[in-house]
Parts: C-alpha cells; sequence; structure tokens
C-alpha cells in the first residue's frame, strides 16, 4: 500500500488572464517530479504558461447521489436573473 | 459591490529602474499579472488596499439593505432582496480571495475592518430609513458600482479581473430590481412617489460621491492607471454614470436633485453629456474619516457577528481536529 506512486491532479493555465483548468491526472513520488511529468505530459504543444499540481487525495468531491438536492434549488430561483424584472424598453439597457 | 478609489493609498516602490521598466513593458502589452509573477512592491500594495476596501464594501454593504428584508412589502420583493444581499456576500469572499493571492491574510483584512484601519465605500455610511431607499440602492449604488466594475473586469491583475467578471455578471439583477421598485412606487399614490423622490434627493450627491475624488484631487489615480489597474477616471466614470442616469430619473418623473444640472450638446467631444453642480467634497471627506450618520453602526455591527459568531467558528474547528484525530487512530488499528 505505502509503495504505491501517489495520484496527483493537474491544472494548466493556458495564458495568464485565465484560470488554471483540470486537464487530468498522473502518478509521481512527490511534486517535484509531478511538476516534471506534467510539463513532459501535458504542456508539450505550449498548451500552457502554468502548472499546478494537486495531491488527488487532496479534493473532495460531491456526491453524485445529492446532485438534485444540492443543484436543483438553483434553477426555480428565477429572481437570480436580470430579466425576471420588468424595465420599460423606453429606459433602454440597464 | 465598489470600492472607493484608493482613499491614501501608497503606490512607492524601490525596485530597480530596469525592473520596472520590464514590469510596465508587460502591462503595455496588455500581458495579465498572476500571483506568482514579479510585481513591483507598489503594485502590490496598491491592490491588497484596493481589493480589500472593495472586498470590505462588499460586506458592509449588505447591512443597509439586509436591514429591510424582513419588512420587504411583498414575497416577491422579499426573495429578490433576499438573493441581493447573499450575492453580496458571495462577492465579498471571491473579492477577499482575489486579495489572499498577494499574500495578505483574511485574518489581517478582518482585524483592520474591524479596528477602522481599512476603508470601504463612504455610500454605506448612509441610513436607508424607508423602503424606497432599497429600490434606490439598487438603481444608484448597484448602478454606479456596476459603472466602476466594467472596467475593472479588464484589470492587470488576473485574479481581481476573474472575480469582477463574475460580480458583474451576478450584479445585473441589481440594478434592475432596484429600479423595478422605484417604477412601483412612481406609478402608486402620491404619497409613494413622494417617497421615491425623498430617497432620491438623499442619495443622489452620495452617489456620485462613490467615484472618489476629482482627478486633480486624486494622486495615485495616475499611477493606478498607468498599471492598468484602472481603466477611466474617477470623473470620466462619474461623467458616464449621470449620462445614463439622468434619462432613467426622467422616466420616473423624479428630478434629480441638482439645480445645475444641464444638458450641454458640446461636451463628451459633441456627443453631449450633462454638466452638474459641484459637489460638496467636505461632506465626502467627513464620511470617509468616519463621521458619517451610519459609519460607528456599521463597524459596530461587524464587530458584533464577528464576535457572536466566534463560538461557530471554534466549535467548526474542534470538530474537524476530533473527526482527524479519529482517523487516524482509525488507520492505526
Amino acid at each position: 500500500m505505502s509503495n504505491e506512486t501517489p495520484l496527483w491532479e493537474v491544472f494548466i493555465r493556458p495564458r495568464n488572464g485565465l484560470s488554471h483548468k483540470h486537464c487530468g491526472s498522473l502518478h509521481a513520488a512527490d511534486e517535484v517530479l509531478a511538476l516534471q511529468a506534467a510539463r513532459d505530459t501535458y504542456t508539450r504543444r505550449g498548451e500552457g504558461v502554468s502548472i499546478w499540481v494537486v495531491p488527488s487525495k487532496a479534493i473532495f468531491a460531491s456526491d453524485p447521489d445529492q446532485a438534485a438536492e444540492n443543484f436543483e434549488p438553483g434553477v426555480d430561483k428565477v429572481y437570480r436573473h436580470p430579466t425576471f424584472y420588468d424595465i420599460p424598453e423606453e429606459v433602454g439597457h440597464m | 459591490m465598489y470600492s472607493q478609489g484608493l482613499i491614501g493609498a501608497d503606490g512607492a516602490t524601490e525596485e530597480t529602474e530596469e525592473f520596472l521598466a520590464k514590469f510596465q513593458a508587460r502591462i503595455d502589452r496588455e500581458e495579465k499579472i498572476e500571483p506568482n509573477d514579479a510585481m513591483p512592491n507598489g503594485y502590490r500594495k496598491t491592490l491588497v488596499r484596493q481589493i480589500g476596501q472593495h472586498a470590505h464594501s462588499e460586506i458592509v454593504g449588505m447591512l443597509p439593505e439586509g436591514n429591510w428584508i424582513t419588512r420587504a412589502p411583498s414575497l416577491r420583493r422579499k426573495a429578490a432582496l433576499l438573493a441581493k444581499v447573499q450575492d453580496e456576500g458571495g462577492h465579498g469572499l471571491y473579492l477577499y480571495s482575489a486579495a489572499e493571492t498577494l499574500g495578505v491574510t483574511r485574518e489581517q483584512m478582518t482585524e483592520e475592518l474591524l479596528s477602522g484601519k481599512a476603508k470601504y465605500s463612504s455610500i454605506f455610511n448612509y441610513p436607508t430609513p424607508t423602503w424606497a431607499d432599497i429600490g434606490t440602492i439598487g438603481w444608484l449604488v448597484d448602478g454606479a458600482a456596476i459603472m466602476n466594475q466594467i472596467p475593472l473586469c479588464r484589470c492587470s491583475y488576473g485574479p481581481y479581473a476573474r472575480a469582477m467578471i463574475r460580480v458583474c455578471k451576478e450584479e445585473s439583477f441589481h440594478q434592475r430590481q432596484g429600479y423595478e421598485i422605484l417604477i412601483s412606487l412612481c406609478n402608486g399614490t402620491e404619497e409613494q412617489k413622494q417617497m421615491a423622490q425623498d430617497s432620491i434627493n438623499r442619495w443622489w450627491w452620495p452617489s456620485l460621491m462613490m467615484f472618489g475624488p476629482h482627478d486633480a484631487e486624486s494622486s495615485h489615480s495616475e499611477q493606478s492607471m498607468k498599471w492598468k489597474i484602472k481603466r477611466f477616471s474617477n470623473d470620466e466614470l462619474r461623467q458616464k454614470f449621470i449620462d445614463a442616469t439622468v434619462p432613467q430619473a426622467e422616466y420616473l418623473g423624479l428630478t434629480v436633485p441638482d439645480p445645475e444640472l444641464k444638458w450641454n450638446p458640446e461636451k463628451n467631444g459633441g456627443k453631449g453629456g450633462y454638466d452638474h453642480g459641484e459637489i460638496d467634497w467636505d461632506e465626502f471627506w467627513r464620511v470617509v474619516k468616519g463621521h458619517g450618520k451610519m459609519n460607528r453602526d456599521r463597524i459596530k455591527d461587524r464587530k458584533k457577528a464577528w464576535d457572536d459568531g466566534a463560538w461557530v467558528r471554534e466549535a467548526a474547528l474542534a470538530h474537524a481536529e476530533k473527526r482527524a484525530a479519529r482517523q487516524t487512530q482509525h488507520a492505526a488499528e
């Protein structure tokens, strides 16, 4: 068990101004090797200018079985959207 | 919602000419600066202050409106106001996070707000005695904030720009819900219309002050423009706001409380715009320096919320420690 090489999630920033985006994962013994492997694997064709590696075990995900209770309440709250409010056309863009 | 144009910011830098020139060249090429990039001390300090003030404004800005949630006149209005105030809390979080990428801690920022060291937008130091104020805040205060925040989406500092894009997207309903409240009041009884007029009378000038001092008085503006933290000057944004807002007041049948307000066809390079009366800068500085009607109450309320929440934060940490200890024990067994 302890001899397994840890799994890392790789995030790449395509260019300054954009967020790092998840692009995949890889196995590496530590963060130094993980960064090198990520560079060699995920940025061979100018995909990015910055890399983050995060131990996969440090990532906690929401439960897919709870997707409905988590996210559906956002759908029926139409008053969170600008189109819910009646602004006469004469007033112009607001 | 908005951070006041850099009150007391100090853009001083000590780096070599060569370093500064290289940095400026990156800015001039419209490259975004990201957290791990080398940046002048002054750039970092200016951003920490501006983003911090902006974040504090979002959080303190929840108070004058939160005041009306339980008294909103209908379920529709209550749901909208609740959603708006909830948004403002989220905006505060996006901004605190952006500031944290510059090396300042959340605790430091909270402490600076509660001790009165950090500023927030002076607009939130005015009281909200009537329901019409909720309409006026959405229309004028959020309207002014949007005017200021849209150019910030192109700010040279990546994390701030990205936070602003998210904020602007969410903010678009805030102004409309406010204006809708005012349309209802202005189509209501004479008394309701009076209430709307009284509200614009009180909020018009403070809204104009949200853009910060005149360009000539705003000593750090120039450096911020050079670094492309700011894209337009205070006076330019203020003028845009006035030109966009006066016709909206006319549609409501309300009067803007400025006898000197006049259409000037020569303005804005011949496109026309409004001339306006002089802003009472003594009032502005009084409020900024802590002597507005609500400064003390706002900080008192924030302090109370922070202190009252202390046991919840402590309990959550204690619980997390216990769980971690239990897991280590399980793993050892």
